[in-house]
């Protein structure tokens, strides 16, 4: 396979989701290429002269490994929403509720239009695509059956837990 | 003007009174459009079921008012309220509630023979609206002869049969496995798609991203709503 092919192959059972750059797909080739995991195989015999790669025994024992592997999810560096909860706890004047009222309302329009997609989907030719939908599909409702979560917890929760700057001042209650 | 197929005006329901109020509903307006398919989420508590009951006649608003096809649910005698139901509302609950001794069809015939018409007419009705749902070929089959799967469409059958153009639905899919499930929501959202009014009631959000809009209860109240959907580009970066 040549990098156009490959990305053709990427975007098509991923749906398109994370599109590709071919430059990145080149550039990726390349450095499989020096650690041994593709090998050049020919060139082709338009004009255009694009490399074939295939793949090498060291390369597949790499994607099986990587198949076997699961993935981390503390890799991601920060966690935004995550942030912005416990912020809005510790921050005066911030309504906890609301700021989880307002990701739910989000993450359930997104999770709307992911469904729209999925309901679109042909369950049989489009297999690949529907498993990269549903696997968003399910973060999306593990992200608001969290937010439920955190709305049970601070449900006892009437005022910042901050002490409030002046005694004097009486906050209103927050619900 | 637009015609609404339900309509809830500012309706609160409480239970009791003096300090031992129960706000079951505080104030809910809510229009439902034809082929407008609206799923009502919140915790347990929150008078979701409440809503739907007040919604299809069921429970009688403490203030407010419920419209149906226009017209107004307090306005009728106890007689032309149950008429109005049979006519323009069905009900999807969790465990189907089919008659055990009715076979499907019958099951589904029965409110159009209960508003006096003809056991014929009433049959056709029937088999048109299994056909709807696929069901075309177990309508002699009596309900503990269906998978839960099949029972549930022919709830949802029954729920459209003849003029009836709007359906309520209880957690439809709460007995049913993940994929059944999706099979009755696909299967309410179609028959939406196709003219129906629905209201889903449910905890899931997974469920409720079926419907075109979804509101969310807390105590009572609406609290927010999803509103007209973000365009896909915006999710797909």
């Amino acid at each position: 396979m040549y990098g156009y092919q490959l990305r053709a192959e990427f975007e098509a059972s991923t749906g398109s989701t994370w599109p590709l750059n071919v430059g990145q797909v080149y550039t990726t080739l390349a450095r499989l290429e020096r650690d041994g995991l593709v090998e050049p195989v020919g060139v082709s015999d338009d004009d255009e002269g694009r490399v074939t790669y295939r793949i090498t025994d060291a390369g597949r024992a790499e994607v099986e490994q990587w198949f076997a592997t699961p993935v981390a999810r503390q890799g991601r560096p920060r966690d935004e929403l995550a942030i912005k909860l416990a912020m809005a706890l510790t921050t005066p004047g911030v309504d906890a509720h609301r700021v989880i009222q307002t990701q739910r309302t989000g993450t359930l329009r997104s999770l709307q239009e992911l469904t729209r997609l999925k309901a679109g989907a042909d369950e049989k030719s489009d297999t690949a695509w529907l498993l990269v939908l549903e696997s968003m599909i399910f973060q999306a409702e593990a992200e608001v059956r969290w937010l439920d979560h955190c709305e049970v917890r601070l449900g006892a929760y009437a005022a910042p837990a901050v002490p409030s700057p002046a005694p004097s001042s009486p906050r209103e209650v927050i619900r | 003007m637009i015609e609404y197929v339900l309509e809830l005006d500012d309706v609160t329901r409480v239970h009791g009174s003096g300090d031992t109020a129960v706000h079951a509903l505080r104030g809910i307006s809510l229009g439902v459009l034809p082929g407008e398919f609206v799923a009502v989420m919140g915790p347990s508590g929150s008078g979701k079921s409440t809503l739907l009951n007040v919604a299809g006649g069921l429970d009688v608003p403490s203030g407010g008012s419920v419209r149906v096809e226009g017209t107004d649910l307090g306005s009728l005698s106890r007689a032309d309220l149950a008429a109005l139901r049979r006519r323009s509302v069905g009900y999807v609950f969790q465990d189907f509630n089919l008659i055990p001794a009715l076979t499907a069809s019958e099951n589904v015939a029965l409110p159009r023979e209960l508003d006096g018409v003809r056991l014929r007419d009433a049959r056709r009705d029937a088999e048109a609206a299994l056909a709807e749902v696929g069901l075309d070929d177990v309508g002699d089959r009596f309900p503990d002869e269906l998978s839960g799967g099949q029972q549930q469409r022919v709830a949802i059958a029954r729920a459209l049969v003849g003029p009836r153009r709007l359906v309520l639905a209880d957690e439809p899919t709460g007995a049913l496995d993940s994929r059944t499930g999706e099979m009755v929501l696909r299967l309410l959202r179609a028959r939406c798609d196709a003219g129906a009014s629905g209201v889903l009631v449910t905890h899931e959000a997974r469920h409720a991203a079926w419907a075109n809009r979804v509101v969310f209860l807390r105590d009572g109240a609406m609290v927010d709503e999803t509103g007209v959907a973000t365009p896909v580009e915006a999710l797909l970066r």
